[in-house]
């Protein structure tokens, strides 16, 4: 399954990409909501993991904008909530990931992302 | 004791094109529960499985760490194999998340000094080098085990990239046998990338002698 927690970790490899390579831009993508349980500790540790702009700009392109443009100081149970909801209850089961740098399209096919690379492209 | 994943979604056909576990997962598993609870004292957020096949030693992780505690992400060459690792999570309870990639390669650059728990059960049969190359082109079953002349063609590459994946509290756990040359993978880990190693489990099954090795910072 391809959630935004996920997406937000994938950058385009193709060979010789290397800077504005992420975060891969998802297109004609296929949605579906899916509850996932709740865990507070794993949220608050995987912030500081996360890109954030990359985050808000992937949750706009499958039409959440619930996030705040930065992360806000105070991580209360609203906020928690939300990015809970938009980090791992939003699921792409189809659609495509497109490099901003060299417009490499990565598939998503039944909700595995395909990121293989033909030989030539291998770095 | 922590059960052993449920496999019976998956058939024969799958097996076809995907490694069966067996006596080299089944002591991958083994190590991991006798570590369990070091490794939930950790608190992982961010487990890599690189060439997840069936899914079964992330399902095994997921009910170590439990499912909403850490995010699982399962690399493998093979499509069949990502969609099998996508099966065993949902039948298993455990969110796997599968992408169909070489190692770690599309995780590389975010992943960096990020990844809590590492695991790789190598292609590590020593076979000609040929072999090992076609089978990583061909993406199927062979591809899970022939490993080239000292079984540690594809091995080789990722142990080049862990020093950058582990975060500081990161483990990376290898299954390995004994033609692979063991003290040299440690002496390299250490001397090339400051990885401390230990052996934490060894087994003789059938002709193999099967080791798993644990590597932290």
């Amino acid at each position: 399954m391809v959630r935004l927690i996920t997406h937000n970790l994938l950058a385009c490899h193709v060979k010789g990409c290397t800077s504005n390579n992420f975060p891969l831009k998802l297109q004609d993508v296929q949605i579906a909501l899916r509850e996932a349980e709740f865990n507070e500790d794993f949220l608050r540790g995987f912030i500081p993991r996360l890109e954030w702009g990359a985050l808000v700009q992937a949750a706009r392109e499958v039409g959440d904008d619930s996030l705040p443009a930065e992360v806000p100081e105070m991580l209360d149970d609203e906020f928690l909530k939300q990015l809970h909801h938009v980090l791992l209850e939003i699921h792409i089961d189809e659609g495509s990931m497109v490099c901003p740098n060299c417009k490499h399209v990565y598939p998503i096919s039944s909700g595995i992302p395909n990121m293989l690379l033909a030989e030539h492209e291998i770095g | 004791m922590i059960p052993t994943p449920d496999l019976s979604h998956l058939t024969r056909a799958d097996y076809d094109h995907v490694y069966e576990p067996a006596e080299d997962t089944f002591v991958l598993l083994d190590a991991l529960e006798e570590d369990a609870q070091s490794l939930r004292t950790i608190q992982p957020r961010i487990c890599l499985e690189i060439g997840s096949g069936s899914g079964c030693v992330s399902a095994f992780l997921g009910a170590i760490l439990g499912s909403s505690s850490a995010l699982y992400l399962c690399t493998d060459i093979n499509s069949r194999a990502t969609r099998c690792t996508f099966l065993t999570g949902q039948q298993n309870k455990v969110s796997l998340n599968p992408i169909n990639a070489s190692l770690a390669q599309p995780l590389v650059k975010r992943l960096a000094n990020s990844v809590d728990i590492l695991l790789f059960n190598p292609p590590y049969v020593p076979t000609y080098e040929e072999e090992a190359i076609d089978a990583q082109h061909g993406a199927d079953l062979s591809g899970s085990w022939a490993g080239g002349s000292d079984g540690m063609r594809v091995t080789d590459i990722l142990l080049g990239q862990v020093g950058n994946l582990l975060s500081p509290k990161g483990h990376f756990y290898l299954v390995a046998v004994k033609q692979n040359n063991i003290p040299e993978i440690q002496r390299l880990m250490q001397s090339e990338h400051g990885l401390r190693s230990q052996i934490v489990l060894q087994r003789r099954a059938g002709r193999e002698h099967l080791f798993v090795l644990k590597f932290t910072r």
